[in-house]
């Protein structure tokens, strides 16, 4: 059963990273359209 | 083709739950580990992904430094061909047949070897001029995500198993460790280093770090030899409905690395656009109209 | 050809003497390395017997300190007068200056460890159970690896924001198996534990492929603006 606590863990660890790796992915998008906007005003 | 993205992206999730539930469920246990080896349905096929997109970004990385001039460049094509040929025809060849482990058959090192024309060629046609180097930091950033998973996986699996984190000769692991601290190293680079020559200094970097690949996996290799080392079980065949989950887990993750390479991609593209136009504003000054060249308004999702 | 090694000699020479006239570097560098051996004999115990076993580790972690410190500054004189621009326009071949940038880190590195050497000797008491001569194609070979790479990725580090962290952060992962061979072979030599055969043609493997891929790549790497 203690061993368990692993498998869990690498599964929870595997998603954790992909999870933070797309909301990286996000940010950065939202980063460049706010770049966009500020582009639009100055014109 | 931006529709296509959303419906991918359903079949992904769905393929990648129906992975897990089979890793988790369906594959039976292991005799000797238990439970706990159905890590490996997680580990093998990010590691196998990890390896596939490094392998990418170096054969763009070559085919962006070759492309520079046109000799260069043909000489490159040419290399590969031959290279490609030769690899085909050479293991079936008595004295190289000879030299290939057990368990290698040649028509499986042939195809291998096959892919490395095949890959350069596609990826040379499909990614022309400039975006060869935004296929190749995309290939080589969501390779570092799935390489940083083996690292995380594998001592978490290796733990309850043989007892320890890390064995310092686990061939394996060590050179996927290296592998992972040179493409960190590459995105380093690519970060700080100031635009006119970042790409070239990247793929000449990638390079580097592909030759460096087998000379790590030698290095460590007769070390183990010098070594004792923790008996680690396993080997041998596998369990056929292991094996199949673990090709149907391999696949989802592909289909992941995919995705995350698709929208990487269109990030690089984006991130391009707007830096072009952000130079073209301090170049024209504020009150220029900017020719509406790029697709800005269009609410790229 | 003549002319690629005329103008490493000529490069080379000028290097080496305008070292030598301010002695300013190999004076800073000797005394840190000095520093660096003394810290590793207070960390880590002369007397215990794993001592013999973690010397090669040590005396190369040494050596690498040293090695990176060299060459942070191998370009730093080039950029500061425009040197580059200079030698990029000229016909002379790229390649010669890698080489006498290359060859006068080897020198330099070389004289740091045998400075370094016998202090690890005296202070570890060390006396080499194995085949002594081996230690000096794995010295030679050794530095080389470091050196090599250590140029070449000093010149790709030029332009990056932080020049001196990028260099041991792209030079320490590519050279990993090189740091293999060198302590591997150089604490097999000394417990005497076998031959350092497989290591030495290990380093001389990397020395061949890595000096390959620098010289085919300097000259890109140098007119990439």
């Amino acid at each position: 059963m203690n061993a368990t606590k692993f498998l869990i863990a690498a599964y929870a660890a595997t998603w954790l990273i992909h999870g933070g790796y797309i909301l990286s992915l996000v940010r950065r998008f939202r980063k460049l359209r706010q770049q966009v906007k500020e582009l639009g005003k100055q014109k | 083709m931006k529709r296509a993205f959303p419906i991918l992206a359903v079949l992904t999730t769905i393929l990648l739950t129906y992975a897990s539930y089979r890793a988790l469920k369906i594959a039976p246990t292991d005799a000797l580990q238990g439970d706990v080896y159905r890590i490996i349905y997680y580990h093998v096929p990010s590691a196998w992904t990890a390896f596939l997109l490094f392998f990418v970004n170096f054969i763009a990385s070559v085919q962006y430094l070759v492309g520079t001039n046109s000799s260069t460049k043909a000489a490159g094509k040419w290399i590969v061909i031959v290279g490609g040929v030769i690899g085909a025809v050479a293991p079936f060849l008595p004295p190289v047949e000879h030299v290939l482990p057990t368990g290698m058959r040649p028509s499986a090192v042939a195809t291998t070897v096959l892919l490395i024309p095949a890959f350069y060629f596609v990826i040379g046609w499909l990614f022309p001029g400039e975006r060869l180097d935004m296929l190749a930091v995309t290939a080589a950033e969501v390779g570092v995500v799935f390489c940083t998973i083996v690292l995380v996986t594998g001592p978490v699996w290796a733990r309850p198993v043989w007892g320890i984190w890390w064995a310092p000769g686990d061939i394996r692991l060590t050179s996927t460790l290296v592998l992972w601290l040179i493409y960190v190293s590459y995105l380093v680079l690519r970060r700080f280093s100031s635009s006119a020559q970042t790409q070239t200094l990247a793929a000449a970097l990638a390079v580097f770090g592909a030759l460096d690949v087998p000379l790590v996996y030698f290095s460590i290799w007769f070390f183990r030899t010098q070594h004792p080392q923790p008996v680690i079980g396993g080997g041998g065949s596998m369990d056929p409905r292991m094996l199949e989950t673990l090709l149907i887990s391999w696949t989802a993750f592909l289909c992941l690395a995919f995705l995350l390479g698709w929208s990487r991609f269109r990030l690089e593209v984006f991130r391009r656009q707007v830096e072009e136009a952000q130079a073209l504003e301090s170049l024209l000054g504020a009150g220029a109209s900017t020719a509406p060249s790029l697709p800005l308004d269009r609410g790229s999702k | 050809m003549s002319s690629l090694w005329a103008v490493t000699l000529a490069t080379l020479v000028k290097d080496v003497r305008l070292e030598w006239r301010s002695k300013d570097a190999l004076n800073s560098m000797l005394f840190f390395s000095l520093l660096v051996v003394v810290i590793f004999v207070f960390s880590f115990d002369p007397l215990a017997e794993e001592s013999r076993h973690i010397v090669g580790g040590l005396v190369w972690v040494a050596f690498l300190f040293a090695a990176i410190m060299a060459l942070n500054q191998t370009w730093a004189r080039e950029l500061r007068n425009q040197v580059l621009d200079g030698f990029r326009v000229s016909p002379a071949p790229a390649n010669a200056l890698f080489l006498a940038k290359a060859l006068g880190n080897f020198i330099f590195v070389c004289v740091l460890e045998a400075l370094m050497a016998p202090l690890f000797v005296i202070f570890y008491n060390l006396h080499v159970l194995g085949p002594a001569w081996q230690l000096i194609p794995v010295a030679l070979l050794g530095t080389w690896a470091l050196v090599v790479n250590g140029t070449f990725f000093a010149a790709m580090s030029l332009r990056t924001r932080n020049r001196e962290i990028m260099l041991p952060l792209l030079l320490f992962p590519v050279s990993v198996p090189a740091v293999i061979g060198m302590v591997a072979g150089t604490t097999t030599i000394l417990t005497g534990e076998g031959s350092a055969h497989f290591y030495i043609v290990l380093l001389l493997t990397y020395d061949v492929v890595f000096t390959t891929a620098c010289l085919t790549l300097f000259g890109t790497i140098l007119h990439a603006e």
